[in-house]
């Protein structure tokens, strides 16, 4: 029987219902968006290094990060995981022939790329700025574009509702036979728990953008304070869905790292309760916590006591999943494999991102910090940290799945410690700057700034060689990689019981479940790739 | 046999999973209007006044109509899809027209309601021109009234266009006691469609 | 503590809150450096220690309800910990003691402009006296911004049709930088401002100057004069009896009650409300009948007024 990458032909692809073919377009799609939104951050990062001739005016820098900011928000990091690997993987994680709604996946599919061409039109217009929060007025009165950008990021959302919806429905009603809820692999539940927060919180973003778009279109006041309206409504309009929204880039990076961690200490996850559970204590505090981003905004300081002891609890579940990782390598034999790897590389940043949240919910703390470059480097360190490196350690996971071949390991490591250590050196100085008081979104700086961002744009040229390095090393083992065998990991989740690349189908014979995937008995410390 | 999509167990299972999606999908939309409805709360709390004033503004008798018209437009949305189940597929269509009317009905009240409200210059903030309402906030009243039924409009016209598109389908025959799960849902759709506007009419033009 | 304060670099201490900011930031420093050290340097010892061999036999470990007690209780008390301590600094950034030194500021695109009580005005530049609480009383012309002074580790954003306020007590006397923190359009980096802290008697020069009169009116008699130019003083007295509105006199910081029996406190932002948009808080026994000055009334000449109406609290 064919694989489902037998058909050839364009028209085969965009007219496909295959939820992994579907997944593969939301890969290079996202992977194109991340390259467009990393240029900008290199272009602007080569601005910030400063050698007294401006790169870029003051307005095209203003527009450059805003560019950067949304398109890699909306573009690449919410849609990138669940988007492309959960398309790919969660039907056959589930062991099922595809997601509940195959005709529905599609549409969202085009419906993300119809947003991505609004948001990439204001580019070719008069651009956008104001930053990815479009906080208001500003983003009322300025003379950009910006309209493109919020209709193509209203858009997308639609896209993102339906993938949840999509992905809600098919856990619940396909897992295979025998497929229990605690034997869900983790990964799953981690999708679960993002869907629910997407259904949840997306459609307020919809309004928030819808009448933001309406204030620029029919003037309706309501964040206008010339028009008797509130601006700092606005924001908790806006924070009521993008603090969540935080919660749905970095969960699913969170069920990746589930997933490699045991494969490859060739052990049982520790505490898969407490690591399946504690994704929902996430998902609900995530609802509850906005605030903490407008402690200086003029909100009442009992709001802001309030925001910050919420606050604090999100350490908690975030918490046992780190610490439970690291238990599950306890006594383990443990493989450095690319995809462990980058497991490793996003608990080292994602632990220095979590520790700088608890500053950040600090309120005095918080107070010095907003707005400055400690909060750059802080989300910086959880969502290219958390998401970016959970979706490298997935991508190089199920590279073999997706494509039946192997990559080099060699290249691998070369790419992956010139993106760790290359992204340590950019964002870590930082921190420091943050702390002296750099305020983001600075065109010029104070001239005692000056060398630590010439550090921090040094480190972006290691980033942005290792993922050059990246895509030629992919490049080459998509043509010439060696065969992988259907389980080179010797993993035990579904999706490595069926030949690689899967059947369309996906599966031979219809697949059930008898144990929970984690059973790594003591002897079973090999893997097929070894051999 | 019925048919089901090659991924499902069963016809039941396809349904089912197709029901829940709508309720997933529903929820999504009462997050949206209740999104709205908080901002029409915080407003109508920071400005009782200017909002009892413009409030008078809006016709009630219009609003009544309207609201007649919707509530028995569910009832015969509710007929159609007992009928298509029972296979009845005349009397199916004929309720699904019914329902076509009634919300047609709805639109053309509307579209009088907004031409009073072009007229008087009750619009939007920014585009307000009314000289009766002095209030300075007064503005703001509409440019919620004209967001919420404004949407909840779109929502009307996105059902009339699932209407019709089922209207041909059950007229075909294609959907019968032996598969109406599109209908089913369409009903659902339009059931939430009325209850928005259950909340809005008393929200807007009677509470003062 | 010496390395990591030197590595960070903090800026200068200017008041008391920056003090206690800085021993709460190096405290949570530290603690975070265990931290990482204790989940990144297990992390390492296990890749280490528990490295593949071909020999390997691995323990069947699915977790342990006692760890994870732990890892639960001990984050939980250590979180609320600093919450308390971050709140405690944080209460001592916001509770502006009741002598301060009032300052109104205003920002707009981009540059950022001081009124005194004695009537000088000055863009750019703002001065204050070291060791006097400053409060400073914010609002914005166009759009966002934030007052931010990295020396004094205090922010507050700037918001237009509102007034939010921030306080501190400097203690160096000197120069220091003042940024805006929130993007606000093309010149956002060059939003800058530097505040003088001025000794004593450099404070009462500036304050008093050699001759008052070369600065014009005070603000409070800026503001007496608006309010009988704008024709306020037909309905508000300032010597206590009531016409067709209430008196002006004891006013301010009074608790007002509300047609609806309910109470506000009349604070700055209350009698902007007032001027801007009089319906709808109207002082209990009075009809509304005032009409609105949105529009009318620019935003130094509302600082001024509102001087005028406070200087007749007591």
């Amino acid at each position: 029987m064919s694989n489902y990458l037998a058909a050839k032909g364009l028209r085969s692809w965009l007219t496909t219902l295959d939820h992994k073919r579907i997944g593969l377009m939301y890969l290079f799609s996202i992977f194109v968006f991340f390259l467009l939104g990393g240029i900008f951050a290199l272009i602007l990062r080569l601005h910030l290094f400063g050698w007294g001739k401006d790169l870029l005016s003051a307005d095209m820098y203003n527009q450059f990060f805003t560019f950067h900011g949304a398109i890699m928000i909306f573009l690449v990091i919410i849609p990138g995981i669940p988007g492309a690997l959960g398309n790919f993987i969660l039907p056959i994680m589930l062991g099922a022939k595809d997601v509940a709604f195959p005709r529905l996946n599609l549409a969202s599919y085009y419906i993300f790329m119809v947003g991505a061409i609004f948001a990439a039109s204001a580019l070719f217009l008069r651009g956008a700025d104001g930053g990815w929060t479009f906080y208001t007025p500003y983003s009322i009165r300025t003379n950009t574009t910006v309209l493109l950008v919020l209709t193509g990021a209203l858009i997308a959302g639609f896209s993102s509702i339906l993938t949840a919806l999509n992905f809600i429905i098919s856990i619940h009603k396909l897992r295979a036979p025998g497929m229990t809820w605690d034997r869900l692999p983790l990964f799953l539940w981690a999708l679960y728990a993002t869907s629910i927060i997407q259904i949840l919180a997306t459609p307020v973003l919809a309004i928030t953008l819808v009448l933001l778009i309406a204030e620029r279109v029919l003037q309706i006041g309501i964040f206008d304070p010339k028009l008797g309206g509130d601006p700092i409504l606005f924001q908790h309009f806006f924070w009521f869905y993008s603090h969540p929204a935080v919660y749905i880039m970095i969960l699913p990076a969170m069920g990746v790292i589930s997933e490699v961690i045991p494969v490859f200490s060739r052990k049982p996850i520790f505490g898969y309760k407490a690591i399946a559970y504690s994704s929902f204590g996430i998902a609900l505090i995530a609802f509850i916590v906005w605030g903490h981003h407008m402690v200086v905004s003029g909100q009442s300081e009992l709001a802001n006591f309030l925001f910050s002891l919420l606050t604090m609890f999100v350490a908690v579940p975030t918490g046992i999943k780190v610490f439970s990782w690291v238990g599950t390598m306890y006594r383990g034999s443990i493989h450095l494999y690319a995809p462990m790897l980058y497991a490793l590389g996003f608990l080292e940043l994602f632990t220095i991102g979590g520790l700088t949240g608890i500053f950040l919910a600090t309120l005095a703390i918080d107070v010095h910090m907003t707005d400055t470059y400690f909060v750059v480097a802080h989300f910086h360190y959880v969502m290219v940290g958390g998401t970016i490196m959970g979706l490298l350690a997935g991508v190089h996971y199920w590279f073999p799945k997706m494509t039946g071949r192997l990559y080099s390991e060699r290249d691998a490591a070369i790419s992956f410690w010139s993106i760790l250590i290359g992204f340590n050196v950019t964002f870590f100085p930082q921190f420091i700057l943050g702390a002296q008081g750099m305020p983001r979104r600075y065109w010029h700086y104070l001239p005692e700034y000056t060398m630590l961002n010439r550090v921090s744009t040094v480190g972006s040229w290691f980033i942005g060689f290792g993922f050059l390095y990246l895509m030629i090393y992919m490049w080459k083992a998509v043509r010439y990689g060696k065969a992988s065998g259907s389980n080179p990991w010797s993993a035990l989740t579904l999706e490595w019981q069926t030949s690689s690349p899967p059947p369309t189908e996906n599966f031979e014979i219809d697949p059930v479940v008898t144990d929970w995937p984690y059973a790594y008995a003591p002897d079973n410390v090999h893997m097929a790739v070894n051999k | 046999m019925r048919h089901h999509a090659h991924h499902f167990a069963s016809a039941e299972a396809e349904f089912e999973a197709s029901k829940q999606g709508m309720w997933v999908f529903l929820v999504t939309e009462v997050l949206m209007f209740g999104g709205l409805l908080v901002g029409y709360g915080i407003f109508r709390n920071l400005y009782p006044e200017a909002f009892h004033e413009a409030h008078k503004h809006l016709a009630v008798s219009l609003g009544a109509i309207n609201t007649v018209f919707l509530i028995s437009s569910s009832v015969t949305m509710a007929l159609a899809v007992t009928y298509t189940q029972m296979g009845k597929r005349v009397a199916a269509s004929c309720s699904l027209i019914g329902t076509l009317t009634l919300a047609f009905s709805f639109l053309c009240v509307k579209y009088v309601e907004y031409s009073h409200k072009f007229h008087d210059g009750l619009l939007p903030a920014g585009y307000f021109t009314n000289t009766e309402l002095k209030l300075p906030e007064a503005p703001l009243f509409f440019s919620l009234y004209f967001m919420t039924t404004g949407l909840h409009m779109l929502h009307v016209l996105i059902g009339m266009g699932l209407l019709i598109w089922i209207l041909r389908r059950t007229w075909s025959g294609e959907l019968s006691s032996g598969y109406c799960t599109p209908t089913e849902l369409v009903g659902f759709y339009w059931h939430f469609v009325d209850l928005v506007w259950i909340f809005l009419f008393p929200l807007l033009y009677l509470v003062g | 503590m010496g390395i990591i304060k030197q590595a960070f670099m903090l800026p200068l201490q200017g008041t008391a809150v920056a003090g206690r900011w800085d021993s709460l930031f190096l405290f949570m420093l530290w603690l975070a450096a265990i931290m990482f050290v204790l989940v990144v340097g297990s992390m390492l010892a296990f890749v280490w220690k528990y490295r593949h061999k071909a020999s390997d036999r691995t323990t069947y470990i699915t977790g342990s309800h006692v760890l994870e007690a732990i890892w639960i209780i001990v984050p939980t008390v250590m979180l609320l910990g600093i919450f308390v301590w971050g709140y405690s600094v944080y209460r001592g950034m916001t509770q502006a003691p009741r002598d301060a030194v009032e300052i109104r500021v205003l920002g707009k695109q981009w540059v950022w402009s001081f009124q005194y009580d004695n009537g000088r005005t000055s863009i750019g530049e703002i001065y204050v006296p070291v060791h006097r609480p400053t409060k400073l009383i914010m609002t914005s012309e166009d759009v966002l911004h934030s007052f931010f002074i990295p020396n004094f580790r205090v922010k507050q954003d700037v918001v237009p049709g509102m007034y939010s306020s921030v306080w501190f007590k400097p203690t160096v006397i000197g120069t220091h930088q003042v940024f805006c923190a929130e993007y606000c359009g093309t010149s956002h980096s060059g939003m800058l401002a530097k505040i003088h802290v001025l000794s004593e008697a450099d404070w009462e020069d500036w304050n008093e100057g050699k001759s008052p009169k070369a600065f014009g009116d005070s603000l409070v008699e800026q503001g007496r004069k608006l309010h009988e130019t704008k024709g306020c003083v037909t309905c508000h007295t300032a010597d206590g009896t009531a016409k067709l509105g209430p008196s002006h006199k004891g006013l301010f910081g009074s608790k007002v009650e509300l047609e609806d029996g309910t109470f506000v406190i009349a604070d700055e932002n209350y009698i902007r409300g007032k001027i801007e948009n009089p319906r709808g808080s109207t002082k209990r026994g009075f009809t509304q009948m005032m009409p609105t000055f949105q529009g009318l009334v620019t935003e130094t000449e509302m600082n001024a007024l509102i001087a005028y109406v406070k200087s007749l609290a007591h």
